[in-house]
Formats: structure tokens, sequence, C-alpha cells
């Protein structure tokens, strides 16, 4: 393997991870304040088909990615509603999150199949970029490449050293505890949930503009799910999950790395990889139970009806 | 807030049926606002949806060709919800079966026997089987969510459709287009009416609900698959071997579901291609929501369910809005759903600023 295929092999595994690093951060907060939302994927699908349409109407994509990230917060709203408000239940709520997002996404986005748009481009760094191979792999990417870094900072932040974050873990251990000395439980996890619904919809937005700029049905392609399971591996800490996201974002472009090396396989085998490679960390976790359970936020999955 | 939510001092049985009536009242109005908006007669447009449809003895047999793998799925579905296992991966159990039926179906091209067709269901029930007690391992040994392993089992039985279909088993005399060739007359499922569509999987998915209902009801089995999902512990105490039943609910799902694919490779469809699965096994989860556990409810939203797939191909013909518009109908029917559910155990009241009840009420509040 030659230099500049490693080269092409690192940036765009960065490429691929950075989808799975905004939605699984948006995750990480919001089940750090106890809520569970597996609608990620019905998230990110209606980030993608609104930033897509935005952009397409405006011609700006910069619209377009507000477009996104309002689509996944009012998403989110809705899931915050049912669960946080009327105490549903969290799966349940989650799931229906999602077919509703595939659904409406696809109807929303009938008439965008086969559109094309001038995708958002990259921002080389000056200097930076001009290191050999280093540049190339971490400084010539598009600005969300570097927005994703910018996040994990600031979640990294928050958890390690904000009163904030505190507040958030707080409220996600023990409600009951948080409430009592005076936090809105309410206000935090609404708030944590609308984190995780922008987050979700930057990364559509990021799928439809930059990654791949069209629209596709379902294009998320799992990629919702995979982060819910990429934050139970991180064990709820950032630095972990920009770990897990890149070593996904490796599984996801084998098929650069083999054809690199000159072996022919099934484009549609390659494809499995990174939902074999979900399962594997799941099997991998269950020798780490305790660890795992430690981590949980005790109050997960929990709705809180608060005392009068 | 003027009103609020109190807890009803047990759940209302009528609130139970009712919130699926309420449900489906909702998504019509929505839908009619949706079809408005998009500049339609949201009367009209309504009618074209679920009524249309309907109108001769043709939709009626096209309605019981969607129902027969829905119902296939949703029975085994709600075995699995009943013992609060979550399965999501109906989907790939169905494209399993599908791919596995059609792979037997195709290697048996040539053979002129009445024993192909009893050989390709079986086939494909059981690699639909095999597909489901992959997640059930992968539960009861390593204890790994069953909602993330079935939803990855989906992708990748979808891929390996996509290579089946792209690779080994693509028709060599099909222009290159991905698809396989059409199945032999033996490996078909025989139709029920001449010149209609519908095949003889309505009857087994009608078998399943049977058979069933009736073991849900009478049998040792389907009491310990109740209880566990209505009290685990309780479940444990009476010495009930909850990872038993969770491989045996999972694998009864995965061979119904399985059943579900290949009845319809070797029914309507005829052949492998990469379009077999419409997504049955995700609408199940619905069904078996709306249908409130129930096989006889489970039957009533499996025939809506149908339906909303056929509305959708109506107002694509009618209306050219795009088909896609049954995941709308879907998605908002299960919103709606789990927000109505609540007044099952809940009630709205007007609520009153100054309340000095006694506390042990409020506590109750707060525990759900």
């Amino acid at each position: 393997m030659d230099i500049e295929l490693i080269t092409n092999i690192l940036f765009a595994t960065i490429r691929t991870g950075t989808p799975l690093i905004l939605i699984a951060l948006g995750e990480m907060v919001c089940e750090k304040s106890g809520v569970l939302n597996l609608g990620q994927e019905g998230m990110v699908l209606m980030g993608a088909v609104l930033g897509f349409a935005a952009s397409v109407i405006t011609g700006n994509l910069g619209l377009g990615l507000v477009a996104s990230v309002i689509a996944g917060m009012f998403m989110s709203l809705l899931f915050g509603f049912l669960a946080i408000s009327l105490v549903a239940n969290q799966v349940a709520t989650g799931l229906a999150l999602t077919i509703f997002g595939t659904g409406l996404s696809a109807f929303i986005g009938a008439s965008y199949v086969g559109v094309g748009i001038e995708g958002i481009q990259a921002w080389t760094i000056p200097l930076l970029s001009d290191i050999p191979v280093i540049g190339k792999i971490f400084f010539s990417h598009d600005p969300l490449v570097y927005l994703s870094w910018v996040l994990f900072g600031l979640v990294f932040w928050v958890f390690k050293s904000t009163r904030l974050g505190l507040t958030i873990r707080s409220v996600g251990e023990n409600p009951e505890a948080a409430n009592a000395i005076g936090m809105s439980v309410f206000k935090v996890r609404y708030g944590a949930v609308m984190f995780g619904g922008a987050m979700a919809g930057l990364a559509g937005g990021y799928l439809s503009l930059a990654y791949t700029p069209l629209w596709s049905e379902g294009m998320s392609a799992g990629r919702g799910w995979i982060a819910l399971a990429l934050v139970v591996f991180a064990s709820w800490k950032a630095e972990r999950i920009m770990l897990g996201a890149y070593l996904f974002g490796a599984a996801s472009i084998m098929h650069l790395v083999l054809q690199g090396l000159g072996f022919e396989a099934s484009p549609n085998l390659l494809a499995m990889l990174p939902y074999v490679a979900t399962i594997l960390v799941l099997v991998v976790l269950a020798n780490d139970a305790i660890k795992a359970k430690l981590s949980t936020p005790l109050a997960l999955g929990q709705p809180y009806r608060p005392q009068l | 807030m003027i009103f609020k939510l109190e807890k009803r001092p047990s759940d209302s049985k009528a609130m139970a049926y009712l919130s699926p009536v309420l449900a489906v009242l909702l998504t019509l109005i929505s839908g009619a606002i949706v079809f408005a908006s998009l500049g339609h007669d949201p009367l009209g447009s309504l009618y074209v949806f679920f009524l249309q449809p309907l109108e001769d003895l043709y939709g009626w047999t096209e309605l019981g060709i969607k129902v027969a793998p829905l119902l296939l799925c949703a029975m085994g579905l709600m075995l699995c919800f009943k013992a609060q296992v979550w399965n999501i991966g109906a989907e790939g159990q169905f494209i399993l079966g599908g791919l596995g039926g059609g792979f037997l179906a195709l290697q048996l091209g040539d053979v002129e026997s009445y024993w192909v067709l009893p050989a390709v269901l079986l086939f494909g029930s059981l690699c639909g089987l095999a597909w489901a007690a992959l997640a059930a391992w992968l539960k009861t040994r390593f204890s790994a969510n069953e909602i993330l392993t079935t939803i990855m089992l989906n992708y990748i039985a979808l891929y390996f459709l996509y290579y089946g279909v792209h690779g080994p088993l693509k028709d060599p005399d099909g222009f290159n287009f991905p698809e396989s060739a059409l199945f032999s007359d033996f490996a078909m499922l025989p139709v029920i009416f001449e010149d209609y569509r519908l095949t003889i999987s309505i009857l087994f998915a009608l078998f399943a609900v049977a058979v069933i209902w009736t073991f849900m009801s009478r049998a040792m089995l389907g009491f310990q698959i109740n209880v566990l999902g209505q009290d685990p512990s309780a479940a444990s105490f009476a010495g009930f071997k909850d990872k038993k039943l969770v491989w045996l609910v999972l694998l009864i799902c995965g061979a119904l579901a399985g059943l579900a694919g290949v009845s319809e490779v070797t029914g309507p469809v005829g052949q492998l291609n990469p379009y077999i699965a419409p997504g049955y096994g995700y609408a199940a989860i619905i069904i078996v929501f709306l249908g409130r556990m129930h096989p006889g409810g489970i039957v009533i939203a499996s025939m809506l369910l149908a339906l909303t797939y056929m509305g959708g191909e109506m107002v694509q013909m009618d209306l050219t809005l795009p088909k896609s518009i049954t995941g709308l109908f879907q998605g908002m029917l299960l919103f709606y759903l789990l927000a109505c559910d609540l007044l099952i155990s809940y009630r709205i009241v007007r609520d009153r600023p100054v309340q000095t009840k006694s506390s042990s009420n409020q506590q109750e509040t707060a525990q759900a």
C-alpha cells in the first residue's frame, strides 16, 4: 500500500465518521439526561430531506443546513412532547418517530429524487493543509467536519467542567433528587432532547448537502441506529464516541481499502460490514456487562412525573 | 396549563378499545389536511385513498394479497411483544424467507414435480427462522439488545438480497437487470380464484391466526408468554424459563415472517428482485399495537394497513401524488395511537390552582 492510498483511506474515514459523530454526540447528551430517543434515524432523514429541499429552493447551502437543524429539532420536540410531557413509553415513541420520519421524508423528497446540487465544498485550511499527508487527511475537509470537532470539544468541555454538564447528569441519574434541589427536570430533558434533534438534523444535512449532495429515500442507511450502539460502545464518553465513529467510518469504506489492495469483492457484501461490526460491538460489550451497567445513566428510559 | 393529566384509579378498558379508533380518526383528519394543503379536494382524496381500492372484487382480492404477509408477520411479532421481546426484525426475516425460498425455486427450475412448492415454502420459512435464531442467540447468549441487533440484521438481509440479484441469482438472459429468472409454475402458489392474483397465502395467514389464537388462550405456553410479558419477576418465581420463551417466540416469528416472504416471491412477485419487501415487517409493528396485541384486533388492523398500501398506489395513479404517502399515513397512525393510549391510564382534567388532596394519590401519579 502506498502512502497516497493510506492518505485517501484516512481522509475518507474521517468524512464517513462525521455523521456518526454528530448523531452519537447528540444522542449521548440526550441519554445523559435520562431520555432514550430511538428516533435518530427519523430525525436524520428529516434533516437530510428538508436541508436538501431548502438548498434547492433558496440556492443557499447555509440556509439548507439551518433547515436541517430546525427539522431535527422539530422532530425531537414531537418526541419530547409524547415521551416527556405525556410520559409515553420512550422505546415505542422513538420507534414511532423513526417510522414517521422515514415516511414523511420519503413523501416530501419524492419530487427531489434525481435533482443535483453543487454540494458544500472543502475548506482547505491555509498553511496546515500544506503539511504533507497530515494536511490532506485532517485539514482539507468541508466545514462540517471541522464543526464536528468543535462540537465534540464543546460537549466534552460541558461534561468535564461545567455546571450545565453536572445538571444534565444529575437529571439523568436521579430526577427526583435533581428536582428536590430545584432543577427543572422537564426543561433539562427538553433541552437535551432538542440538542439531540439538532445534531441528528445537522448530520442529515451533512449527508444530503456535503457527503453525497443528493436526496434518496432512506439515505441515512441505518446510521441513526449505528450511532445508538456507538453511544453504548463509548460508555457515554465523548472521546470514545470520536474513536468509535472513526472505527465505524473505516468499516464503511472497506471497499476502498480492498480495491486499493487489488481485491475484487462484491460491494453489496462489503456494505454489510458496518452492520456486522455493530452486532460484534454489542457482543463484545456483553463481556463487559458490569462496566456498561455502571456507566449507564441510572434513570435512562424512565419517564418522570413531578410530584406537586 | 389549563388541563392536566391525572392518573385513573384503574386502567380504562373502554379507552383501550377506543384509542385505536380515535387514532384512525385523527389520522384521517390529518390526512385530509395534508391533501388540502397539496391543493387536492380533501374528502375526495380520502375517498380515493381508503374507499376506491375496495369498490370491486378485484380490489378485495388485492387487499388479501397484502393482508396475508402483514398478518403472518404481525402474528409472530405479537408473540414477541407479549413476551417483551422487541423484535423489529420481521422485515429481515421476511427478506431471508423470500431469498431462501427463491434460491431453492431457481435451483429446482427444471424439476417438474408437485413437491417443488412445499419444499420451497418450507425452506423459505426455515431461512426466516434461522435469521430470527441469530437474534435469539445474540440476546440469550450475549444479552445484546434485540432492537439494535434485529435492525442490523434487517440491513444485512437486504444487502444479501442485493448481492443475490446483482450476482449469483441474476437472470443470465435478463439484459443485466438486477432480477432473477421467473420461477417455474411448479414453484408458484396456486391462486384461489381464476383471473385474480390472490393466492392461498391468505389461508396460511388465517390458519396461523387460528392456531395462535387457540394457543394463547388454551395452552400453558401461551399463558407463560402472557405472564412473562406482564410481570417478568412473577414469571421467574413460577419457574418459567424466560430464555426458552425468548427462543420460542423469536423462532415462531421468524418462521412466520419467512413464510410471508417466500409466499410473496412465489405469489404476486414470481421472481427475486430488489423490491420484494415493501416494508411489511415494519408495518406489522404498527399492526400489533393498533390491534391491541390481540389476534382479532390484528386481523382488522392488518386490513387497514394493507389498505394504506393500496391507497398509496391509488393516489399515485389518480392524483399523481408520491406513493410514499403510505409511509406518512402509517407513521401518523402510530404516533396518534401512542398519544391516545395515554388516555387508557390517564384522564384529562381541568387544572385547579389549589389542590390539597391527600398526597398518597399524588404519589401514585408520580410513580407512573
